[in-house]
């Protein structure tokens, strides 16, 4: 019975979603409910003059227009200790507050309506009038500046130095040293971010699109000026975000102060192009990396240099360099990292933020450096394996990369790849294959959860937590049912409920390593209880044995032993003591381990890739790759996160930039048609292993984390395998049939 | 200057029932159904016929509702994934996707599958290029694309 982790059954979740039954937050009706639609900036800077809202209020329905002019001035306090979503210099957008225009594309106005066509109708019609003034939109690497020390000080250091590898660098016997660009991306989910706001009195009820109820809740607490207490946010269902909905942002609040202002349930939900500006994005980020080694391809000096964009008004900074730190043995390391200031709204998180694009450059240079050489890549990876995090200088909790490396190497057959560029043919076009190595660290924060027993034989396992998609409501009842010891179809969980007991942010693939241990945590506490109950004098059917001589097993009391004595399963216990329900809650948190060992996941990616050298298009016919992802819980769920994982890299890889227009400070391509993403055809075979790993020096349930690790890698090994293919090196993202033919 | 007449009765032959409705002239196929009608199956994505996840069929034909007028749709037969499964037994298509995993958040999944059920209808030569091609108007952001064409195949070929 014990063995439902590990297990790959199908969602807990999934009929509900194939009949179209799962609620997203945008679909709730309370009653009464009406519309909101935002009016946005046209200018990057300067000062809103006038709105006139006269011909708005005279579209049939409408019920207000809240802008500036009029919405309620707004404490807008920020927590004293700033949640981990948001950036730690600046402050966000307060939203209606005052005339001030950061960026284009900048909620100005709402319009509440009976009907989504009036408010839509009524939001064209509003007439802003602006004094423009001069905003920054260039990228301009040159005027950048080191983070904030307080952004520092939160894992995003300006500056890392270890050794003296610029030095190191000049004396290397061979170098490489070039600059890798990615543009500015968008996330895309497929939900939009949407809102219900619906007050009772001075009760908020918020139906969100969020990864974080608890954090939400407290952001808009903090803004409005009102206690915790008074605000209950529930997501039971998130359509895909990928880091956009771990902040609370404006239209959030937006909703909030309209529905107290109409004393009507409101719902705001953001247009395709509303959220090109409406929330963040993958901040465009330029690398150089300059790499020396000796002639048998020992590293001896690294330097990793990147610069991104961020906005004015408050500063997003990300670990873009910090992979850098750690990936390989070389004892000269320096990394820096720069923000360019722009009139832009705030970037975020998005898949992996800053490690996928630092992996982006620093295993592209990788294969630049083999090339130098003369040397097979994987083999260059090979001998310059960190067996310790020489970063940190701790041991690994558990590092699997050379099984990965491994794995994936025989599987796609490296073996057959021909060192010499541009030799493979297939089908009259040019044949490649590349590779890179990914990791991704592996992280947990404190967590809770509660579990209930009934006497019907069920439980019920509840935490704060969110699933956007990989699958948290299915392992987490995998969890609860190994530990309890009952079938999966005898466990419920619950999450997406500020009710619920509190969970941390379900981003950074933190959830399992997190969340699972409280439930475990939880399931052992009940147990506990259980015992107890079975012992207690007189009603227990265990009453007078030694608490060492019980056990709980297969969803029942017994005897140690095993051999005197019936087993009472728990429902049936619950029952004789003429109890309903048994509760209990616990906490997890992570130790010491933090001190002793850095965590991380691991994999290698490799890709072939067929190139039309007339044309300039590129294929992927197949990505293969390997992970250590610590204990799975679920393979076939954890299958679908590294192919999701995988088509998110073959976009980045070929497909995904927002057009920027530096002359008015927006996004060309706002929408799916322009912004392109993967579709069906773009991908070919996706090979997913995972080697054996059980990480119980990170933590009791062995788990890393998998979300993240996936993405990573894919765009420098699908880069690594043009080069193969064609002899051209590709440094820009994403590599276009242009940037391919281009001279 | 008269305001233009923005409302309308319409009546729209859902998943086998009528429903008599007033609605704004504006409003999409796809808006009646997810907040008129309580449909909330079918997503909406874009609005800009993009994404896919708002596909029906109508008589037959798998359409992105959000860019069809609900005023335009009476008298045609609308099926939507509320009308797929039968009671508890869900629709082979709706049982390959779960046990194909062909999702992950599930926002997309359910256009996917009208998608696929409007494909399956169309006497294509279904192979595993002609899946892909077929379902490229549906985009799924989670990148469950494979298992989507493992799911559809297996019931093609069932
Ligand atoms: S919502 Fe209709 S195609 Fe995207
Ligand atoms: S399952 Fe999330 S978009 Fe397809």
């Amino acid at each position: 019975m014990r063995s439902a982790i590990g297990q790959p059954i199908s969602r807990v979740d999934g009929p509900a979603k194939v009949r179209g039954q799962a609620r997203y937050a945008g679909e709730f009706q309370p009653h009464g409910l009406v519309h909101a639609v935002l009016v946005t900036s046209t200018i990057v800077q300067g000062r809103i003059i006038a709105i006139d809202d006269s011909e708005a209020l005279r579209v049939p329905g409408v019920m207000a227009v809240i802008s500036h002019l009029n919405a309620p001035r707004l404490p807008w306090h920020i927590p004293e200790q700033r949640p981990v979503v948001d950036p730690k210099a600046g402050e966000p957008l307060h939203l209606f507050q005052g005339p001030e225009v950061h960026f284009n594309g900048q909620p100005v106005a709402l319009v509440i309506a009976g009907t989504l066509e009036g408010a839509t109708e009524a939001a064209a019609r509003v007439q802003v009038s602006y004094a423009p003034a001069n905003g920054v939109t260039m990228f301009d690497e040159a005027s950048a500046r080191p983070p904030h020390p307080d952004t520092a000080s939160a894992g995003r250091p300006g500056t890392t130095s270890r050794g003296d590898a610029d030095a190191a660098l000049a004396q290397a016997a061979v170098r490489i040293d070039a600059t890798y660009r990615q543009p500015r991306e968008h996330h895309n989910a497929i939900e939009p971010h949407v809102t219900i706001a619906a007050w009772d009195g001075d009760h908020l009820t918020l139906y969100d699109k969020t990864q974080w109820v608890d954090n939400d809740r407290q952001e808009v607490a903090h803004a409005l000026g009102i206690s915790e207490s008074q605000i209950r946010v529930i997501s039971p269902f998130v359509g895909g975000a990928f880091g956009s909905a771990l902040r609370t942002w404006p239209h959030v609040i937006a909703a909030a102060i309209a529905a107290r202002e109409v004393r009507r349930p409101v719902r705001l939900e953001l247009t395709r192009r509303q959220l090109y500006s409406g929330i963040g994005f993958r901040p465009r980020t330029e690398q150089r990396i300059a790499l020396g080694a000796d002639r048998d391809g020992r590293l001896q000096a690294v330097v990793h240099e990147a610069t991104a964009q961020t906005a004015r008004y408050e500063e997003y900074a990300e670990t873009t360099v910090n992979t850098t730190t750690k990936a390989y043995a070389c004892r000269n390391v320096r990394t820096a990292y720069r923000l360019a200031d722009m009139n832009i709204n705030s970037p975020c998180p998005m898949r992996a933020p800053g490690t996928v694009t630092g992996i982006f450059a620093l295993e592209t240079a990788m294969d630049e450096l083999a090339v130098a050489l003369n040397m097979d890549p994987l083999e260059l990876r090979l001998r310059n394996f960190a067996d310790h995090d020489q970063h940190q200088q701790h041991p690994w909790s558990s590092n699997e990369l050379q099984a990965c490396y491994r794995a994936a190497a025989e599987k796609f057959g490296w073996h057959r790849r021909p060192q010499q560029p541009g030799t493979l043919r297939h089908d009259g076009k040019q044949v490649g294959y590349g590779m890179a190595m990914t990791m991704y660290p592996a992280n947990r924060e404190a967590a809770s959860a509660s579990v209930s027993v009934f006497a019907n034989g069920t439980a019920l396992i509840r935490s704060a937590a969110s699933d956007m998609g990989p699958g948290t409501y299915t392992s987490m009842t995998q969890v609860a049912a190994e530990c309890l010891g009952l079938p999966v179809d005898k466990i419920g969980f619950e999450l997406g409920d500020t009710d619920l007991p509190v969970a941390p942010v379900h981003g950074g693939s933190i959830t399992m390593a997190s969340v699972g241990n409280a439930v475990m945590a939880a399931c052992r506490s009940v147990e506990s209880r259980l015992i107890d109950l079975a012992r207690a004098p007189g009603s227990g059917p265990f009453a007078g044995v030694k608490l060492a001589d019980l056990v709980c097993r297969d969803g029942a009391v017994m005897r140690a032993s095993g051999a005197v004595g019936e087993a009472v399963p728990y429902g049936e216990l619950l029952r004789r003591c003429g109890l309903s329900k048994l509760d209990s809650e616990s906490h997890a948190e992570p130790g010491e381990e933090e001190e002793q060992f850095s965590s991380s996941a691991f994999g290698a990616v490799f890709a072939e890739v067929h190139v039309d050298a007339g044309l300039g298009t590129i294929r992927v016919p197949r990505l293969v790759g390997a992970y250590d992802i610590g204990r799975v819980v679920n393979p076939k769920i954890a299958r679908s996160q590294c192919i999701g994982g995988m088509v998110g890299g073959i976009g980045m890889a070929l497909l995904e930039a927002a057009e920027w227009d530096a002359r008015f400070g927006r996004v060309m391509n706002s929408n799916l048609a322009e912004y392109l993403v993967p579709v069906c055809a773009d991908v070919g075979e996706l090979d997913v292993t995972f080697v054996a790993s059980d990480d119980r020096n990170f933590n009791p349930l062995g788990v890393k984390g998998v979300a993240e690790i996936a993405i990573c890698g894919v765009a420098p090994a699908i880069g690594n395998a043009i080069y193969n293919a064609t002899g051209r090196r590709l440094r820009d993202l994403p590599f276009t049939p242009a940037r391919l033919l281009a001279g | 200057m008269q305001p233009p007449q923005t409302s309308r009765s319409v009546a729209l032959t859902v998943n086998g029932r009528v429903h008599h409705l007033e609605v704004d002239v504006r409003t999409t196929l796809l808006d009646a159904l997810r907040d008129r009608l309580g449909l909330a199956g079918a997503k909406k994505g874009c609005g800009l016929g993009q994404c896919g996840a708002c596909t029906v069929l109508v008589d037959g034909r798998r359409v992105v509702s959000c860019l069809t007028l609900a005023v335009m749709n009476e008298g045609r037969n609308i099926v939507t994934i509320e009308g797929l499964a039968d009671g508890d037994a869900l629709h082979p298509l709706q049982a390959a996707f779960v046990e194909h995993d062909a999702f992950q958040c599930g926002y997309c999944t359910p256009g996917q599958i009208m998608s696929a059920l409007g494909l399956l209808r169309e006497g294509h030569d279904i192979s595993d290029a002609v899946i892909r091609e077929q379902m490229s108007g549906n985009l799924c952001r989670c990148g469950a694309y494979s298992n989507i064409v493992a799911a559809i195949r297996q019931v093609a070929e069932a």
